[in-house]
């Protein structure tokens, strides 16, 4: 089977895939949820008043017809309107975009290029006590709650030495850096640990493979063998990733885009969920999953342009 | 002839040793690393803690006012006390119990399903693992934290609505796991030989094949375990937390207006007590990995 038909029954996939999610997310949102009408009009609401307001949701209409609006709502990206504030849900994700990006992408960049650099030194002097030092740190950091890096990095960095700014957002180019600083810090700190333990991994698999010895053998330098064998082959794992890493960067950081007062996209995620704003909630995640689904076919598909070893079946 | 029999012996000796489990090898690989030996002691202290608070031996004081609003830390109160005076120890002390509870239930529930589905679309492959491989697709193309709040969302606050969130979103990669190593295992000649003298399909999948992909399970499980109680502060801060008891991530939650007027240790003692459980459930994973899955040996 050559990459064409690959890729393309690849694509055919994600039809079922696609209707399973909307399907998971009606399921979740449309039929077992609590009835939205008795959160927006509170416990006193007459029965007139119920149907109206159900009317309007477009609640009373058959589950088939709710269930393709999640459907259509994948492809054409139009979400309705905001329950708490009216708005058009496209509108509020096409604003929301940009702030969240200016946080995730030099964060991801950033904290993905310290990891790689790291574990490379840590695959040079594998064994040793650097090699140890260095995953006993990562382990350590991973192990204390992202919430308490954010509260600690605020209230120390930000408001007690001024270092930073405490939270907000300006637009424009040079005007929104000292507002994503620390959370971009945060950012990098909160995802060294799991990715240098990932690469570091990932290099010792292929540092013991035979072509190493037989590299060593020829007399090539740990350097060489290092940067030009072993780097490119264990490039193969860390694209996948890498690249899968991507769609969740659209959404931002939940929690550091809330607590620094963002309005990207997780901001807004955050706020629809402490709302109860359901068709936000429903378009976040309708966007995350389509962003995921599209990214894991990408994946795949480049996958089997780097490595010739794996078989199309 | 001496010499002989003692080189016997020793060959006998050494025979005996070769033939030990592979389990009984992962055992003593494990307690020979020192880290590893550790990390169990926390985690059993951190049982210990839970089931004292539980019964209510330790830490029964945490609803009590025992000093003034936000006393700082002294010999009285180590922790001091939170907005009500309530001892800071007592509620992390009985924070162990959410931690604990909301780790065990989590991880049974996911290894339950996990196990169970991917041991079916491994084994049976076709049609079943069509379905299964579509449906474990779907639902992880869901971001994680959408679908914990969705179904949190749906349940209610409270304990049950945590455990059931937690387990239901985070059996995937182990179901995925299973599924790999079973239909890596279903073919091999010990499968066929149950097989010959006429194990069914329940026989060979349930006696055979399952013992020999448990270590998967629990490198597995210590993972979920920790991450578990890593969601469990999130889901506080979304306020899906638990309610009328304290927990760790109720603490934190708490911390975040507190901090402002200079009062950290509530959220100290919260990021503390985590910090150590999760810290020693992370070394015993990388533990447990390097003892049990013997793709490792010799690294």
């Amino acid at each position: 089977m050559n990459i064409w038909t690959y890729t393309i029954r690849r694509l055919l996939y994600v039809i079922p895939v696609l209707l399973g999610v909307c399907l998971i997310i009606f399921v979740l949102f449309n039929l077992v949820s609590p009835d939205p009408s008795l959160m927006m009009l509170g416990k006193h609401a007459s029965a007139h008043q119920m149907a109206e307001i159900r009317h309007e949701l477009g609640l009373d209409r058959s589950w088939f017809l709710q269930y393709w609006d999640i459907v259509k709502s994948a492809f054409t990206f139009d979400f309705g309107r905001s329950w708490s504030t009216k708005q058009e849900i496209t509108q509020m994700i096409k604003n929301g975009a940009m702030p969240s990006l200016t946080v995730s992408v030099p964060a991801f960049a950033a904290s993905t290029i310290i990891a790689l650099i790291i574990s490379l030194f840590v695959a040079f002097y594998r064994g040793g006590k650097f090699d140890k030092s260095i995953v006993i740190a990562c382990v350590a950091l991973m192990s204390i709650p992202a919430l308490a890096y954010i509260l600690f990095g605020q209230k120390i960095l930000a408001y007690d030495w001024g270092l930073f700014e405490i939270s907000g957002y300006e637009h424009g180019f040079p005007a929104f850096v000292p507002f994503v600083l620390l959370p971009c810090i945060i950012w990098v700190v909160l995802s060294i640990g799991p990715d240098v333990r990932f690469y570091r991994t990932v290099m010792l698999d292929e540092i013991y493979q035979d072509y190493v010895r037989t590299a060593r053998a020829k007399g090539l330098t740990e350097n060489v063998i290092l940067f030009k064998h072993v780097l490119k082959n264990a490039m193969i794992p860390i694209i996948t990733w890498v690249v899968i890493q991507i769609p969740f960067l659209i959404l931002g950081a939940l929690l550091l885009e809330s607590f620094f007062g963002i309005p990207g996209l997780g901001g807004i995620t955050l706020n629809a969920i402490n709302s109860a704003d359901f068709p936000v909630v429903r378009a976040m995640t309708v966007l995350s999953a389509v962003a995921y689904i599209v990214f894991s076919v990408i994946t795949d598909v480049l996958y089997t342009i780097v490595d010739p070893r794996v078989r199309l079946k | 002839m001496g010499a002989v029999t003692i080189a016997e012996a020793g060959r006998i000796k050494e025979a005996e040793q070769k033939s030990k489990s592979l389990w009984r090898h992962a055992f003593e690989s494990l307690m020979r690393d020192k880290y590893a030996v550790m990390s169990i002691g926390i985690i059993c202290i951190y049982v210990i803690i839970a089931i004292l608070t539980y019964t209510g031996v330790i830490a029964s004081d945490w609803n009590l006012e025992v000093g003034p609003s936000y006393a700082i830390p002294s010999w009285d109160n180590i922790f001091g006390t939170d907005i009500f005076g309530h001892s800071v120890l007592s509620k992390t002390l009985k924070g162990a119990e959410v931690a604990i509870s909301v780790g065990f239930v989590t991880t049974l529930i996911s290894v339950v399903i996990g196990v169970f589905f991917g041991a079916l679309a491994g084994y049976y492959g076709g049609k079943v693992d069509e379905i299964i491989v579509w449906f474990y697709t779907t639902f992880s193309s869901i971001p994680y934290i959408m679908l914990l709040v969705a179904i949190t969302f749906i349940l209610g606050k409270g304990l049950v609505a945590i455990y059931l969130a937690l387990g239901l979103t985070s059996w995937v990669s182990l179901c995925r796991v299973i599924r790999g190593e079973v239909i890596r295992h279903k073919d091999r000649e010990y499968v066929q030989a149950a097989y010959s003298i006429g194990g069914g399909h329940f026989r060979r999948l349930f006696k055979h094949i399952l013992p020999n992909v448990m270590h998967l399970v629990i490198i597995n499980a210590s993972l979920t375990f920790q991450t578990a109680i890593k969601s469990e502060v999130i889901l506080s801060y979304l306020g899906l937390g638990v309610q009328g008891r304290p927990s760790w991530g109720t603490m934190i939650d708490d911390a975040k207006l507190e901090l402002a007027r200079g009062v950290w240790w509530q959220l100290a003692a919260a990021t503390f007590a985590m910090f150590l459980v999760v810290l020693a459930f992370n070394i015993l994973g990388d533990a447990l990995r390097d003892a049990l899955d013997p793709k490792l040996k010799g690294k």
